[in-house]
């Protein structure tokens, strides 16, 4: 059984982002990138789920310019074996890229979709989902255990209320939260493996994929400073500053 | 005019309260505002519903199917509810980012993840990069904007309101490949984490579940909700509902009281909003002490205590 798993290029999340002063977006040169941590979360699945026998294959997958090879070459150390990459410049939004999935998907015959539940630059949460309601296929969001077994799997999300289970026919999309695995640290070996494994690249064009209307951005701002506040000394002074606002 | 269709949440057979900040958002859209519950039996959440002030309509769409809140049985009738809508709105809660996206591509339009602001009917501030970067975004009005609430953002509408309440029924093919087995509720007498005016969490620094009882009982003392950062969460001292952040609970208490957490930027994604936020930790350089109202440098397991015994 295959498993392709999506996996984004972004600002790696230590880094502070710095907003443009003229608003056309945020400082992205000689700024430091890796892979979206979610996505780190559903290779490593993809890998485990391998290691244990329930898949066979496993295919990594990224939109983006000719820097994304880094991400795939990641996915490939992480145990991916090959990698396809649509190679597309500039801003790609969700439905745009849940279509370029979708189509990969089919022409893959892949049973399982493993993506992330957020990329951490746009924080839309939404490529998943759009690519299982393309697809007409059961989705399990927010993954904290996935269990693969025959045609099906069974999945605990992490919800508002706690943890819910839901069993999918498969194929499925599966969208990965933080707490499903610590994803392993890549070692010198694999990453030099990597190099070796096949990298596909392919074009909307190639995948009929039509870019359709998107969101247009007006402008970034910076948010809302919060006013540096005071220290207190003691629990005492926590106390009365408390109660002057209010606040107890 | 536009004509609004907010999707409703229920918890526990109750209306969920973010759907009053829902409502608050359409308002400021501006327009004809519909709330649609899903469920087997939503007549209680139908009747809190229709009281939500500027609501002109609540629709009720009950079914055996509709038990559980299931993104791929709720998305193909939403579809078709949202026939002549010129917005669909959900809350950005779990159910809401879950469903939201399975509308939008089935009517071809990309979603507008958590809105903060509404500019127009079609254009509206939303958090990029853990909040870091705001961005306006315009929509094409046709054929409908999908999006998702950032219920941090707005303040519930008020409760006085006397809607009329229909049932409305769907001929939409439902899939059968998604099935419920099983919702393992944390059951609480506290207050909600994410309607609540007063928080306390903890952090990594507690150590351990049983270390956490000094925050529940602080948070008892000042009838707060308790929530904690990732590392508690991921360290097992709490569970996962409990957590703030950029992929927690987004949330505005009036106070929230932080012990013994750093002040990553993820976790700060889900306190910008509150009003006044209050840090104990031992590292006078944690960065948690740069958003900050009141900071006190000391070590937790003294400070919080002797908090609770002098409130
Ligand atoms: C993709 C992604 C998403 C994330 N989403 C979230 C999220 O939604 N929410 C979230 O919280 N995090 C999130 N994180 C994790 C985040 O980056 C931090 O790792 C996390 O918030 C740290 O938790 P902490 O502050 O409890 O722990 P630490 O950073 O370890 O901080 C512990 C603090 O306690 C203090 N301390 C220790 N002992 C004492 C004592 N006795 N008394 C007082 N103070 C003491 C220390 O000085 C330190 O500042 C995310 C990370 C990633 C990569
Ligand atoms: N350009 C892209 N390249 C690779 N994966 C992507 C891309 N866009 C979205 N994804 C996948 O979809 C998930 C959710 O993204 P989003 O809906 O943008 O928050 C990410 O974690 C990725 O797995």
């Amino acid at each position: 059984m295959k498993a392709l798993v999506s996996v984004k290029r972004v600002v790696d999340y230590n880094v502070r982002v710095q907003v443009k002063s003229d608003g056309s977006g945020v400082i992205t040169e000689g700024v430091k990138h890796s892979m979206n941590p979610f996505d780190e979360i559903a290779m490593e699945e993809a890998v485990r789920l391998k290691e244990k026998g329930k898949l066979t294959e496993i295919v990594a997958i990224t939109i983006g310019g000719a820097k994304n090879e880094e991400t795939l070459r990641s996915a490939l150390a992480f145990g991916a074996d090959r990698a396809i990459h649509i190679k597309e410049e500039g801003d790609v939004q969700p439905l745009t890229a849940a279509r370029a999935f979708a189509a990969a998907l089919k022409k893959e015959g892949a049973q399982v979709f493993f993506a992330g539940k957020q990329a951490i630059d746009d924080d839309a949460n939404q490529t998943g989902q759009m690519v299982a309601a393309l697809l007409d296929i059961a989705q399990a969001t927010f993954a904290s255990k996935v269990e693969l077994d025959g045609g099906k799997a069974v999945v605990t999300r992490e919800v508002d209320a706690g943890l819910e289970t839901l069993e999918v026919d498969l194929p499925a999309v599966i969208t990965t939260d933080l707490r499903l695995n610590e994803p392993r640290y890549l070692k010198l070996p694999d990453i030099m493996k990597a190099k070796k494994k096949p990298i596909e690249t392919v074009t909307f064009a190639d995948l009929g994929v039509e870019k359709g209307a998107a969101l247009t951005i007006s402008k970034t701002s910076a948010p809302p400073k919060r006013s540096k506040g005071i220290m207190v000394k003691t629990v005492d002074e926590l106390v009365s500053a408390l109660k002057s606002k209010g606040l107890v | 005019m536009s004509k609004i269709l907010v999707i409703g949440e229920i918890s526990d057979g109750k209306l969920n309260s973010g759907t009053a900040k829902v409502v608050a958002a359409a308002a400021q859209i501006k327009g004809d505002i519909t709330v649609a519950l899903f469920g087997a039996d939503v007549s209680a959440a139908a009747a809190d519903a229709a009281k939500l002030d500027g609501v002109t309509k609540v629709l009720k769409i009950e079914s055996a199917a509709n038990a559980n809140p299931l993104a791929a049985v709720y998305a193909p009738q939403i579809v078709e509810l949202a026939a002549g809508y010129s917005h669909v709105l959900f809350p950005g809660t779990a159910f809401g980012k879950d469903t939201a996206p399975r509308v939008a591509a089935r009517l071809g339009v990309q979603q507008v993840s958590d809105i903060m602001v509404a500019h127009s009917p079609t254009s509206f501030d939303r958090p990029t990069y853990a909040g870091n970067a705001i961005v306006t975004v315009e929509a094409p009005a046709a054929p409908a904007i999908v999006a998702t609430v950032r219920l941090a953002s707005f303040t519930a509408v008020g409760s006085s309101a006397n809607a009329a309440i229909e049932s409305a029924s769907s001929s939409a093919a439902l899939p059968s490949h998604t099935r419920f087995v099983k919702l393992e509720a944390q059951k609480s007498e506290r207050p909600d984490l994410q309607a609540a005016a007063r928080v306390v969490s903890g952090g990594r620094a507690l150590g351990s579940s049983d270390a956490f009882k000094i925050i529940y009982s602080l948070a008892d003392k000042m009838g707060a909700a308790v929530g904690a950062s990732r590392a508690a969460v991921d360290s097992g001292y709490v569970p996962n509902d409990m957590q703030v952040g950029q992929t927690g609970k987004i949330i505005a208490p009036e106070l929230y009281v932080a012990a013994g957490i750093s002040g990553a930027i993820q976790h700060l994604a889900g306190i910008k909003d509150a009003r006044t936020i209050v840090a104990i930790n031992k590292d006078a350089e944690a960065p948690i002490f740069e958003v900050a109202d009141f900071g006190l440098v000391a070590d937790l397991f003294t400070a919080v205590p002797e908090l609770e015994g002098k409130l």
